[in-house]
């Protein structure tokens, strides 16, 4: 190292930097890593419990393998400068989901429940289709520029989609809260992870347009900029928009997701943090004016404050009350600074939804201390490579689209891991790419698509300017 | 636009600083209290992952395993589970435990802090956790005859047989019993048994000690307390003296008189005579003239209004302080308040037996380790001196008496000195419930020393109301039991 480092390679490494290399090496030996862990995780796993390398070791790595693969190709394809560390972080933590929810499929605490079903085969199919729509992104959206045609479009397919749980028929409410829906034949479906994308398309192409009247015609009043009262009109529709989600589809979490999205997009847009004191004000009396009249909030808050009492309560059988905010502390507790090791935890105990929504608590006992916080390490890192790519992005929308996806993701892995550790009130949502659900796992590859659309155009060399005339020296005349 | 982002970038790293703190809490600061919660079902899983270690008696194991469907991998099992059921109490997977496996919990599982440095070893090289070993002081044959002999009178009651010159109990029997096996697991088996044993469901109460947590008006029994109260603080000298004892005797402070049962030689008796036909106006009267005071001084150096720990803990046996001339005088010959424990009784016998010394009675001799090295072994304890040498030897000869020619006959053992006291303790509401006999006695070598003191009581519900009854079937099962103890020794 030392000997290479002189003047001239710092000067020219500077350079350099102008015509970024591709990187897309670099992917390719990390996605080895990324296959390679959850493949021995696997291992791991079987040997704990059956003390065998399970059978299904070879297709399983063979599968995830051939995902990440078919993804490493198609971005070096279609976006040869993208992010290299997006593909690889996604294939790990989906791999690690895999293996926990196989874990969990092995259990026979859950196995003796009238639910159960085996969840890995499912979510192996549902990372295929969310690699084939990661995919499809990256070959069909060949500038992201593209979608700012869609803007309004996009919001109207966005309250489609939020409202759709409401359809009677259609929607599906699954302890207390009414986020899916019901297609008949193929399951259910969570649309608010795909309103999560498309509306942060809406948001980003309609502030690109407002943002100079938003920023600039604002009257200064007590040291902040107060917005003209036409211009607060779209931040009040989204907040309504979020407080009727969390009224009728009592879904605390995906409300302070949209809202806090919309927060955060318009104060990049307008650079004027007079909208995140409002935003703060408004989701602060949003949430205690839904949360003084709606019983279900205020029992997930009651859950959140005593967790113990909530425990006794769902032993006496009381109806409502579930144990399994006080279970998985148990199991985090239980998992200590490095935790008990794959397969030989009992954050089954956790029950119903332990390998959804509370799946963080099986890797908080299994790999303890040190493998949540990498875990969590790895989800920082996404938001880290997100936020990158809005920072590198030459277009305001391609920076605004950016920053309101890897903010809701990061705002989504808050929201969840932080629920689940006890942090805050528990809401339904699902942490990316590790929990079982076919609509998180499809969704956020289909995000994952888009900022390495967004960041391969921010990356890539500028076409060469045309050839001046001007500058030609003398015309050859060819024999 | 760039500054606004790197903002929103630092609210990122700040919302996962949070989690990584968070998580810091509740994996590494709260760890510990979420990890040994008593509901968090992992305690339980871990408790029963290994089998758990025995309880010894005779260097044989009185208790066993057998595993079990679930997550709970080994359950208990008892052999003549019911019999042994008073000094082991139970360990369930469902009900939790009590007594001995609750009290050396530690041990029988192998999570003891004594076994820490084995335990660490075992973990590196990788050998499965076991329990240690509680080996207990008591005698097979005694607790067998003691058994035996409540079953076969089919009537509740209670024997407690103590060797004097230690503390030693050898045998501890409660009738009825139960077999802890029955409700050892989780299954709704055990269930079903634990709630048919509950006392709601069974007027019988099995599950009650009856040698360590029921007290009984002790009857004359408690007449060998009065007697030692009177000799230590000098009332009189000589079992053979005359006492001043008229008869009738009208208690003071009242125009009732304190009947004896039948026409016995009462009047001005000796000490000697007075506990051969156990003589309530002598004794009553006795009581009257020492006072509140020095009786319960007495009572207390036996071990009376004190909890016992043998480690498992017994009631308090009672002696009221602050009573009134009659209440003194009814309390002296075990009525009125006074109250006692089947051990309490056995232990004032074998104070009298091992020439006045009390030694603390116990039941574990020592806890092993898994590779049956001695962790802790209990030693004798004096625990009071409750009389002289001197007087427990008059008292003894009194004793003797008894059983050669007075209501404790029934106890006599070819050709070995034996003493006892027999008692008839009446209680309800005008006596209406059925009376408890007594009978405490003890053996003696003949170099003088005592193997064994015993105290046996049982709810009596056919027999007459008199002081024969305690002899006739109480006495019958002390012999029994001091007979196993004196085979055994041989």
């Amino acid at each position: 190292m030392s000997s290479t480092t002189n003047p001239s390679t710092h000067h020219t490494s500077t350079i350099g930097a102008i015509g970024a290399p591709s990187r897309r090496n670099t992917e390719l030996a990390l996605l080895v890593f990324a296959v390679l862990i959850p493949v021995f995780a696997y291992a791991n796993v079987g040997l704990a419990i059956n003390d065998e390398v399970p059978a299904g070791l070879l297709s399983y790595g063979f599968g995830l393998g051939l995902l990440a693969g078919v993804g490493h190709l198609v971005v070096r394809k279609f976006a040869p400068y993208a992010d290299p560390l997006l593909l690889p972080l996604a294939t790990l933590l989906n791999g690690l989901g895999l293996v926990a929810i196989w874990r969990l499929d092995q259990s026979e605490r859950l196995q003796s429940s009238k639910l159960f079903v085996e969840a890995a085969p499912r979510q192996l199919m549902y990372s295929a289709l969310g690699v084939a729509l990661f995919v499809a992104v990256l070959v069909f959206l060949r500038d992201h520029r593209v979608l700012q045609r869609y803007t309004y479009i996009s919001m109207a397919g966005a309250l489609v989609l939020l409202l759709l749980p409401l359809v009677p028929g259609l929607g599906h409410n699954t302890f207390g809260a009414k986020i899916w829906i019901k297609i008949p034949g193929l399951g259910t479906l969570q649309p608010g992870e795909f309103a999560k994308i498309i509306l942060a398309v809406f948001f980003a192409g309609y502030l690109m347009v407002k943002r100079d009247a938003l920023a600039l015609a604002s009257r200064r009043f007590m040291g902040l900029y107060l917005p003209r009262g036409r211009d607060l009109g779209p931040i009040i529709v989204v907040w309504i928009i979020s407080i009727l989600i969390l009224v009728f589809e009592t879904d605390l979490g995906t409300s302070l997701l949209f809202f806090g999205m919309f927060v955060i997009m318009l104060y990049v847009a307008t650079e004027r943090t007079s909208w995140i004191v409002f935003g703060l004000l408004m989701s602060a009396a949003g949430a205690v004016g839904v949360a003084s009249f709606e019983s279900h909030v205020q029992q997930r808050v009651q859950a959140w404050l005593d967790p113990m009492h909530e425990f006794e309560l769902s032993r006496q059988g009381v109806v409502g009350h579930t144990e399994q905010s006080m279970q998985a502390l148990w199991a985090f507790g239980s998992g200590g600074t490095l935790g008990s090791g794959w397969g030989q935890g009992n954050s089954d105990l956790i029950g119903f939804a332990a390998n959804s929504d509370f799946i963080l608590a099986t890797f908080g006992e299994e790999l303890g201390l040190a493998g949540l916080m990498a875990l969590l390490l790895l989800y920082a890192l996404i938001v880290e490579r997100g936020v990158r790519t809005a920072l590198a992005a030459r277009d305001p929308f391609g920076k605004l689209l950016a920053i309101g996806l890897s903010g809701a993701f990061a705002l989504q892995v808050f929201v969840v891991a932080g629920g689940v550790m006890g942090l805050i009130p528990l809401t339904g949502m699902t942490m990316p790419f590790l929990a079982y659900g076919g609509s998180s796992v499809i969704a956020n590859w289909a995000l994952i698509g888009i900022l390495l659309r967004i960041s391969d155009t921010a990356r890539r060399p500028a076409p060469a300017a045309p050839a001046n005339p001007d500058a030609e020296m003398t015309q050859v005349v060819r024999p | 636009m760039n500054k606004p982002l790197r903002r929103i970038a630092i609210f990122c790293g700040l919302l996962v600083l949070t989690l990584l703190i968070r998580d810091n809490w509740i994996q590494y600061v709260q760890a510990d209290e979420l990890k040994d919660d008593e509901h968090n079902r992992r305690v339980a899983i871990e408790r029963y992952a290994t089998p758990r270690g025995d309880i010894i008696v005779d260097g044989k194991a009185i208790t066993g395993h057998a595993t079990t469907e679930g997550d709970f991998k080994y359950k208990r099992t008892y052999k003549d589970g019911a019999m042994w059921a008073p000094v082991t109490g139970y360990v369930s997977q469902a009900f939790g435990a009590t007594q001995l496996e609750s009290i050396d919990d530690g041990i029988l599982t192998g999570n003891d802090d004594r076994l820490f440095f084995r335990n660490t070893l075992d973990m590196i090289t990788g050998k499965k956790r076991e329990g240690g070993n509680v080996v207990t002081t008591l005698n097979s044959a005694a607790q067998k005859a003691a058994y035996d002999g409540l079953k076969k009178q089919g009537a509740k009651g209670a024997v407690v047989a103590i060797e004097p010159s230690t503390g030693k109990i050898l045998s501890m029997a409660s009738y009825p019993s139960y077999d802890p096996t029955s409700i050892a697991g989780s299954n709704e088996a055990a269930g079903e048994a634990w709630n048919k044993l509950q006392k709601k469901n069974n007027p019988d109460d099995p599950m009650l000690n009856r040698a360590l947590r029921e007290v009984y008006p002790p009857g004359s029994t408690f007449k060998v307390v009065t007697a030692a109260a009177a000799l230590e603080h000098g009332k009189y000298d000589s079992a053979d003296e005359k006492t001043d004892s008229p008869l009738p005797w009208t208690m003071p402070g009242t125009t009732t008189e304190l009947d004896n049962e039948g026409d016995i030689p009462c009047k001005d008796a000796t000490l000697r005579e007075a506990l051969r036909v156990s003589c309530n106006t002598v004794f009553g009267k006795l009581g009257y003239d020492l006072g509140n005071d020095k009786m319960l001084e007495t009572a207390k150096k036996f071990g009376f209004t004190e909890e016992q720990f043998v480690p498992v803990r017994s009631s308090a046996s009672v002696f009221s302080d602050g009573m009134n001339d009659s209440q003194v005088a009814l309390s002296s010959i075990g009525q009125y308040n006074t109250a006692a424990t089947p051990l309490q009784m056995a232990m004032v016998t074998s104070a009298i037996a091992n020439n006045g010394t009390l030694m603390k009675p116990y039941m574990v001799d020592a806890l092993q380790a898994p590779n049956l090295d001695t962790i802790e072994k209990t030693d004798p304890e004096e625990m009071s001196k409750p009389l002289s040498a001197d007087n427990a030897q008059i008292l003894q000869s009194m004793m003797e008496t008894v059983v050669e020619d007075g209501t404790g006959t029934n106890a006599k053992i070819d050709g070995v000195k034996v003493g006892g006291k027999t008692g008839t303790a009446q209680h309800g509401e005008n006596n209406s419930k059925n009376p408890y006999a007594w009978f405490i006695s003890y053996a003696k070598a003949e170099d003088g020393s005592s193997p064994v003191a015993v105290a046996v009581v049982i709810e009596d519900e056919n027999a007459v109301r008199d002081d024969i009854s305690g002899g006739g079937l109480a006495a019958p099962i002390a012999k029994n039991v001091m007979e196993a103890v004196i085979d055994s020794k041989k």
